[in-house]
């Protein structure tokens, strides 16, 4: 195990790029109002009548409830991780609610019976629900809160026979799958996020690609943390059976407010023989603001396992938001020749953290598996890429190869690389390359003299810095995610 | 005729550093070609930076008007979307960012500024195309990065050519001629020629008096020591060449 920081408050002796170390807040988070709904709620606190609650809420059955029950118990066994370089304050597990939903949302239900007040939230927010003003091509599932508030394009995925639906709504109508893939690459105990989750989780997406179907449009997530002194735990199960394809992607915001608030979500993938998932992440939850107040935790696990032979799974994520950010989606490569993929740009800015990268875990033969990350960190921000590519004995001809790419923005943010190589076959290929730079000031006078102003010039200089990952990106939202780097950086140009 | 570029007794240091430039004064009208000359050191890299308004420089005295406006009142973005380019000594990379794009941007900035419709990409293109074949060059460095993997030569030749695509009133060339061959001086210095125009004034700084071969400048100034000791037309270059400026630095 091997602990490479690579940079850490760059040496001053270059000159110091004032340009680009005032700091001065935008009004950058554009999605930080409230919308006001009559909720649902539990209240703060957190035992197993708690648990009781929400599988009651969500009319579970029995072996559903036993299983929370179960996790809840190991989860009072297990304290937080401490490993990864963030500084996190005591959480009070027992001050925050369990569960809130809209009063109006309990239920399946068509587009026109949704609230309008929440269809309207989601149009603010870029993503309209209803089908003919929708994103052609998306298909979108909306979580706010705690529920699943609408789906989209279902009946449409229905003809192929892919499932799309809320996660209550699979446990009803699709008990068998879920009970066979629920905790199947995340268990229970996996950690102590993972574990709460598992005891507390209330909604989230589910999705099932039959043997052979390509699927047809992008399926997307959008979730939404609405309600104060909530915490949101959202569990999607995502299953592409043989031969199959599906491309997804999941947004978040959340509204501005003093308090930190807890998001820990579990997303468990599974791909068949010669199966194909693309997962991308677009995290643009509160981040507090510039003095690091308030602001999301977000603490996630989120793992795919590549079962049959010839599989892959591609994990691309763009993490702009959320105070503090503790998130590795991983792969386990288990059939031969399966694929992992991991591509993320994770930006700090002010006084945000992110602790984030991947697990590769090589168990079949021939299995190959790619990173590539970009690291952004503006402000005092704070920024660990943190990846372990582990190879077992058995896996003849395993390969990797990761890329990890710091950009350092002023002279009070820090940039840090921790890569664990675990390798247990001789025969391995494993390559690690790391680079650390800094916008210098000979880049900005140069787009500057070309007339591009100072937060054009940045913003142009991130985008390029970030290229590889923002192709990996659906079409749709790499436009999308290329503003929302120009807006997360926002104010760190003075 | 009126002036495009004057300054008047400009003294500026490093910022924080040693005085460099010592009182400077130039007039420059449109469609005149000037020639700065003088040995290292003497501050034409700093004019340069001083008049493009790059970071790290002082002035602390003196005055440069560029079509009546004062200068250096304007930010370095400002001064570029005005119609002040420099074509940079060292060209600068910006890895992942393409060529394309990224001129595309400057030239929609500079268009923005002066209340015109910003460039849609087909006629974007068509602009690329005919400046490509006025200066001869082949399209093979528009697909790549910004001076990413560039040589020597292509570096020198993309900076020509953005100076084609955004038509400035004053460009100012900083050593343009450093660490040519003589064929890849030949073609950037056709590409200039090209771009001389009775509403445009260059100003060429060169450290070799064999650039004015090639392009032949209607003005000559000796710059030693932070101050303009000599000055002369075309021939002066040719006296230059017979005599060098060592007296001259001397003199100062």
């Amino acid at each position: 195990m091997s602990d490479i920081t690579t940079a850490n408050r760059p040496a001053s002796s270059a000159p110091a790029p004032d340009v680009l170390d005032g700091i001065v807040q935008g009004d950058g988070y554009k999605y930080g109002f409230v919308t006001e709904v009559e909720t649902d709620d539990a209240p703060p606190g957190l035992n197993e009548d708690t648990v009781r609650f929400i599988s009651a809420k969500k009319g579970e059955p029995a072996w559903l409830l036993e299983w929370r029950l179960k996790a809840f118990r190991r989860w009072q066994t297990m304290a937080p991780p401490d490993w990864a370089k963030l500084d996190i304050a005591p959480i009070d597990y027992q001050a925050a609610s369990y569960y809130s939903a809209p009063k109006a949302a309990a239920g399946p239900k068509s587009l026109d019976e949704v609230d309008p007040e929440l269809l309207k939230t989601y149009e603010k927010l870029g993503i309209p629900l209803g089908e003919r003003a929708a994103l052609a091509g998306v298909a979108v599932d909306a979580v706010f809160d705690s529920v699943s508030v609408a789906t989209t394009f279902k009946d449409k995925l229905a003809d192929l026979g892919i499932i799309f639906c809320s996660f209550g709504e699979a446990v009803r109508e699709h008990p068998d799958l879920v009970r066979r893939y629920l905790g199947s690459v995340v268990p229970q105990g996996d950690n102590f996020f993972a574990a709460l989750n598992s005891a507390v989780f209330s909604d989230g997406s589910f999705v099932y690609v039959p043997p052979g179907v390509r699927c047809p449009m992008e399926l997307s997530t959008y979730f939404r943390i609405n309600a104060a002194k909530t915490g949101q735990f959202e569990r999607t199960l995502l299953i592409a059976d043989k031969g199959a394809y599906v491309s997804y992607l999941e947004g978040c915001t959340a509204p501005q407010r003093d308090e930190n608030q807890l998001h820990a979500a579990v997303v468990e993938l599974v791909a068949m023989e010669n199966a194909e998932i693309k997962y991308a992440t677009v995290q643009n939850w509160y981040p507090g603001d510039e003095n690091g107040k308030g602001g999301i935790y977000n603490f996630v696990t989120k793992r795919g396992a590549c079962r049959g032979a010839r599989s892959k799974i591609s994990w691309a994520q763009v993490e702009t938001g959320s105070a503090i950010t503790w998130k590795y989606p991983s792969c386990l490569l288990e059939g031969e020749g399966a694929t992992g993929a991991f591509y993320s740009v994770a930006i700090t800015n002010n006084r945000q953290q992110a602790d984030t990268g991947t697990k590769m875990i090589h168990i079949g033969r021939n299995t190959s598996s790619t990173v590539i990350s970009k690291g952004i960190s503006a402000g005092r921000g704070q920024n660990t890429y943190r990846g372990q590519v582990k190879v077992l004995s058995g896996a003849d001809g395993a390969r990797n190869y990761t890329q990890c790419d710091s950009l350092l923005i002023g002279k009070r943010c820090g940039a840090h690389t921790v890569p664990y190589l675990d390798v247990r076959h001789p025969g391995a290929t494993v390559e690690h390359e790391a680079t650390t730079s800094k916008i210098s000031d000979d880049q900005m006078f140069y787009c500057q003299q070309r007339g591009l102003t100072a937060e054009d010039a940045l913003s142009l200089i991130v985008n390029g810095f970030c290229k590889e990952v923002l192709n990996e990106l659906p079409m749709e939202f790499a436009v999308e995610a290329q503003k929302l780097l120009a807006v997360s950086l926002e104010g760190s140009v003075g | 005729m009126s002036k495009l570029l004057e300054i008047r007794g400009l003294r500026a240091r490093i910022a924080g550093g040693r005085e460099v430039l010592k009182g400077i004064d130039l007039d420059v009208s449109p469609g005149e070609v000037h020639a700065i000359m003088g040995p290292n050191g003497a501050g034409k890299s700093t004019l340069s930076s001083v008049l493009a308004g790059k970071p790290g420089y002082e002035v602390t005295e003196g005055t440069v008007r560029y079509l009546g406006h004062d200068l250096l009142a304007m930010p370095a973005d400002e001064r570029a979307r005005e119609g002040v380019f420099l074509a940079f000594q060292y060209p600068v990379e910006i890895p992942g960012v393409n060529n394309m794009y990224f001129l595309r941007a400057a030239l929609n900035a500079g268009r923005r500024q002066r209340g015109q419709a910003e460039l849609d990409a087909q006629q974007f293109l068509k602009s690329v195309r005919e400046r490509l074949k006025l200066l001869d060059i082949g399209d093979d460095l528009l697909r790549r990065a910004v001076n990413v993997g560039f040589s020597g030569g292509e570096k020198k030749r993309n900076e020509i050519f953005q100076m084609a695509m955004l038509e400035p009133r004053l460009a100012i060339l900083d050593e343009t001629d450093s660490g040519l061959d003589i064929d890849a001086l030949r073609a950037v210095s056709d590409g200039v020629n090209r771009l001389r125009d009775p509403a445009r004034a260059i100003v060429m700084i060169t450290h070799y008096q064999r650039l004015l071969d090639y392009i032949v400048p209607d003005r000559v100034h000796v710059l030693a020591d932070g101050r303009i000791v000599a000055s002369g037309d075309k021939t002066f270059a040719a006296e230059l060449e017979r005599t060098g400026y060592a007296h001259l630095v001397d003199a100062a």
